[in-house]
């Protein structure tokens, strides 16, 4: 009732302080929002950018990625997403699922526990250096990649763009997105930057094609 | 359906409380600020590194001015389509399982925090840094109400430990140093022994240890937003350390607090956002997390959603079409990044929760002008324009803040008697509500007929007055500067004077006024003006002053009008290089005689 009162009020109000009727202008839209470089270019800014960022990146085959994978996360515990690509598994890997023996998802302290996380993602874009994770079941929930200190990702090179409105063009915002350029980092103590708060502390991006 | 009468009787401006009130008026505040050489030496270095960083990622795209001319038409695009976009928002958020709420004002929007919080049954809560919460002041309000808020941004999480307040949007505890922020958590910060030293990645650990806890064992989590898009219901927080994707993501039920300007009509405008706000607020590529999530996803974050759409005061700004582009901040905090004001002041002595050129204008905006707690904000400027070349969005600061200097002045002449009167009323009301919901009693307010100001002429006005009709007669100007002898002698002896009584006391607050000259310029002018035009045509001759470039700043604005103006001084310049020029190829002939030209002009400018 008061919940009603309080929007048309507010709608009200709104419309009141339109009374001059502003006309809502056309949006230029004059910025790039397609990429004029090669492939293997883009690549190469991608790379550049998240090693700004300090976070390692390797570049694997399907040969080659598995043999990264077990150098990578030799010492952990790593969680994995349901639907990850099981060819790119190394044997004799330590691993658990996403869901305890009663078959419900890991609650945020089992999370804790765990070392690492393997995952892979939906689009990247270059020229920020930002990987963008959108909740597909080789991704997993979001505090999959959340809670565990180190967070292996694997960029597939087709998956790879220059732009922001080309990776946005990829986003499918029915489910959660999580953008992630970098370690979790504060710059919050005499603008020095500390890589590592909350999120991850070591982020690893294996290009992969 | 609604359907909403425009511009209905009984509908009013209605502005905002909460912590939006200068406590006292800036320039008393500034002037204690000003001596905390700690707080303004770190303020300094902040401000200096963050817009070197800015001008580097800025400078990087080819694309910068398309992007901000984009945002800045989308923005307006929010504004004029208000009322059907939040209709759109609010049902697309609840076909997504999300739950609205519509908050008039803080207390209201308070309220709504508590009676959610309390429908869980816990005493706890965490919290990503907002600005919105802030603003209403949820957490002082929570704890009244037996409720702890958390705050997990490592810069809220120090100034909450170490209950002082935010100095800037992005970095709040940047007037604290690494020994201070050492003695706040070692302090206040269980579980932190001797080990604690002053290095930031320490502290950061440190933080991060305290903090894993709650974000394990908490349940219910309060956000604000950057963005939230119409179209989709989606929503958008924008981080660095990671406690807003915990505080997003963990928790079982999330409350989102939300200014009804925050919106976006269309999810591919993120597209341009993403890239303004970073770039603009912390100098990088791109911020390390952005969390974007639509509504209820099952097995994936929180259970329940509430999304609470707030006004307080929101809707007074889009009233004035002149002032309206203050909401199309998106917080970025690179206008205080350049402000020569802030950077001496800094963020305290604004009193609001939005300090800096921004919340010069924004706060006595939401606030209204006449509410008195904030007129004297839009005169904390210099007008220099540096922050409306470095706004994302274009807002154009400078010619606001003269706005509202203008709407001053005629407030506190009794020429906005009825508007003042009602603004003042509302501000009172506001005030005794949030009172009344925490339970104090409310101080006794001043009678709303007090804000019809005194016709009876002011000291300034009489001032004026006399200055004018001196001013407007050479006659009486001339008269009045035979007086100036008469100064001369008085204040010589001091070295000038170093403070005046009354109203005219003013300036000397801020400088000593020097020993008059022992004549007046007019009078100088009578010996000496014939030679300055002679010299003036001697010196240009027949040379064509090079016109200035134009730049993208529209003229029609006062950024504009300042970037004019600055294209006077090109003839001065041209009058300089000219001279300097011919002063070289003369120095080469007459090198040996000390009777140049030069020398006897300058002889006849001491004269």
């Amino acid at each position: 009732m008061s919940q009603s009162e309080a929007k048309a009020t507010i709608l009200s109000r709104i419309n009141y302080a339109l009374r001059d009727q502003p006309v809502a202008p056309q949006t230029p839209r004059a910025y790039r929002r397609s990429s004029s470089l090669g492939h293997a270019e883009v690549v190469d800014m991608l790379e550049d950018r998240l090693v700004d960022y300090k976070a390692n990146v390797y570049r694997e085959d399907a040969s080659s990625l598995p043999g990264r994978i077990a150098e990578l996360l030799a010492d952990s515990v790593t969680i994995l997403p349901d639907g990850l690509d099981s060819s790119w598994l190394p044997e004799g890997l330590s691993t658990v699922r996403d869901h305890n023996d009663d078959g419900a998802p890991l609650g945020a302290r089992e999370l804790d526990a765990l070392g690492a996380v393997l995952t892979s993602s939906t689009v990247s874009c270059a020229e920020t250096g930002t990987i963008f994770l959108n909740g597909a079941a080789d991704e997993g929930r979001r505090a999959l990649s959340l809670v565990p200190d180190h967070h292996v990702c694997v960029v597939p090179l087709d998956t790879v763009v220059e732009l922001i409105p080309e990776a946005f063009e990829r986003m499918d915002h029915q489910r959660p997105i999580t953008m992630i350029s970098g370690p979790s980092a504060t710059s919050d103590i005499e603008l020095e930057r500390v890589e590592g708060v909350h999120g991850p502390r070591r982020l690893d991006v294996i290009l992969f094609g | 359906m609604t359907t909403v009468d425009l511009g209905m009787p009984g509908t009013r401006i209605a502005y905002g409380s909460g912590n939006l009130y200068e406590e006292t008026p800036f320039p008393e505040h500034a002037r204690a600020e000003l001596k905390n050489t700690q707080m303004r030496a770190n303020i300094g270095h902040a401000t200096h590194t963050i817009r070197g960083k800015r001008a580097r990622v800025v400078g990087e795209l080819p694309d910068w001015q398309d992007l901000r001319d984009a945002g800045s038409a989308i923005k307006q695009e929010v504004g004029a389509r208000l009322p059907e976009l939040l209709e759109q928002f609010e049902a697309n958020v609840t076909a997504r399982g999300g739950v609205v709420h519509w908050a008039r004002d803080a207390a209201e929007a308070n309220r709504i925090v508590t009676d959610l919080v309390r429908a869980k049954g816990v005493e706890e809560v965490i919290k990503v840094k907002s600005m919105a919460t802030q603003e209403i002041g949820l957490n002082e309000h929570l704890e009244g109400q037996g409720i702890k808020a958390h705050e997990t941004d490592l810069a809220e999480l120090i100034v909450q430990l170490g209950e002082d307040k935010p100095s800037h949007i992005l970095v709040p505890a940047i007037h604290k140093n690494r020994d201070e922020i050492r003695e706040i958590f070692s302090r206040r910060m269980p579980g932190t022994g001797k080990e604690l030293t002053n290095e930031p990645a320490v502290l950061a650990e440190a933080a991060r240890s305290y903090l894993r806890e709650k974000f394990l064992d908490t349940t219910v989590a309060i956000s604000g937003a950057n963005f939230g898009i119409a179209e989709t219901g989606t929503l958008t927080v924008v981080e660095s350390e990671g406690n807003g994707r915990m505080c997003l993501t963990l928790p079982k039920t999330l409350i989102t607090v939300m200014g009804v300007e925050k919106l976006l009509p269309r999810f591919s405008d993120l597209e341009v956002f993403t890239q303004l706000l970073p770039r603009s607020s912390t100098g990088e590529r791109m911020n390390p997390y952005t969390s974007m999530w639509t509504g209820v996803t099952e097995g994936d974050g929180p259970e329940e959603f509430h999304l609470i759409l707030l006004d307080n005061g929101r809707s007074a700004v889009l009233g004035d079409p002149a002032g309206r582009s203050a909401l199309h901040c998106i917080r970025c905090s690179a206008c205080l990044n350049v402000c020569p004001v802030y950077e001496h002041a800094g963020g305290h002595a604004y009193g609001s929760t939005y300090p800096g050129p921004i919340g010069a204008i924004l706060s006595p905006q939401l606030t209204g002008v006449a509410a008195e707690q904030n007129n004297s904000l839009p005169y904390a400027s210099s007008l220099c324009g540096r922050c409306y070349e470095v706004c994302p969005v274009k807002i154009d600061i400078p010619s606001i803040l003269v706005h509202l200097r203008d709407e001053d002045i005629r407030t506190k002449h009794g020429q906005r008697d009825q508007a003042a009167t009602q603004q003042r009323s509302t501000v009172i009301e506001a005030r005794q509500a949030e009172a009344e919901a925490a339970g104090v009693t409310p101080e006794p307010a001043g009678h709303p007929a007090e804000a019809k100001k005194k016709k009876v002429p002011s000291e300034m006005d009489l001032l004026m007055k006399a200055a004018g009709t001196v001013m407007s007669s050479g006659t009486r100007m001339g008269l009045a500067e035979r007086a100036l002898p008469l100064g001369r002698g008085a204040l010589k002896p001091f070295g000038g004077a170093k403070w005046l009584p009354g109203m005219v006391g003013g300036w000397t607050q801020e400088r000593d006024i020097p020993v008059p000259p022992n004549q007046s310029f007019r009078n100088w002018w009578k010996n000496n003006g014939e030679n300055t035009q002679q010299r003036v045509a001697e010196d240009l001759g027949d040379t064509q002053l090079a016109v200035s470039a134009g730049g993208e700043v529209p003229a029609s604005s006062l950024a504009g009008e300042i970037h004019q103006h600055a294209a006077w001084g090109a003839e001065a310049q041209a009058v300089a290089k000219l001279r300097a020029e011919r002063d070289q190829a003369e120095g080469a002939t007459t090198k040996d005689s000390p009777a140049t030209s030069t020398g006897e002009r300058e002889g006849e400018q001491n004269a």
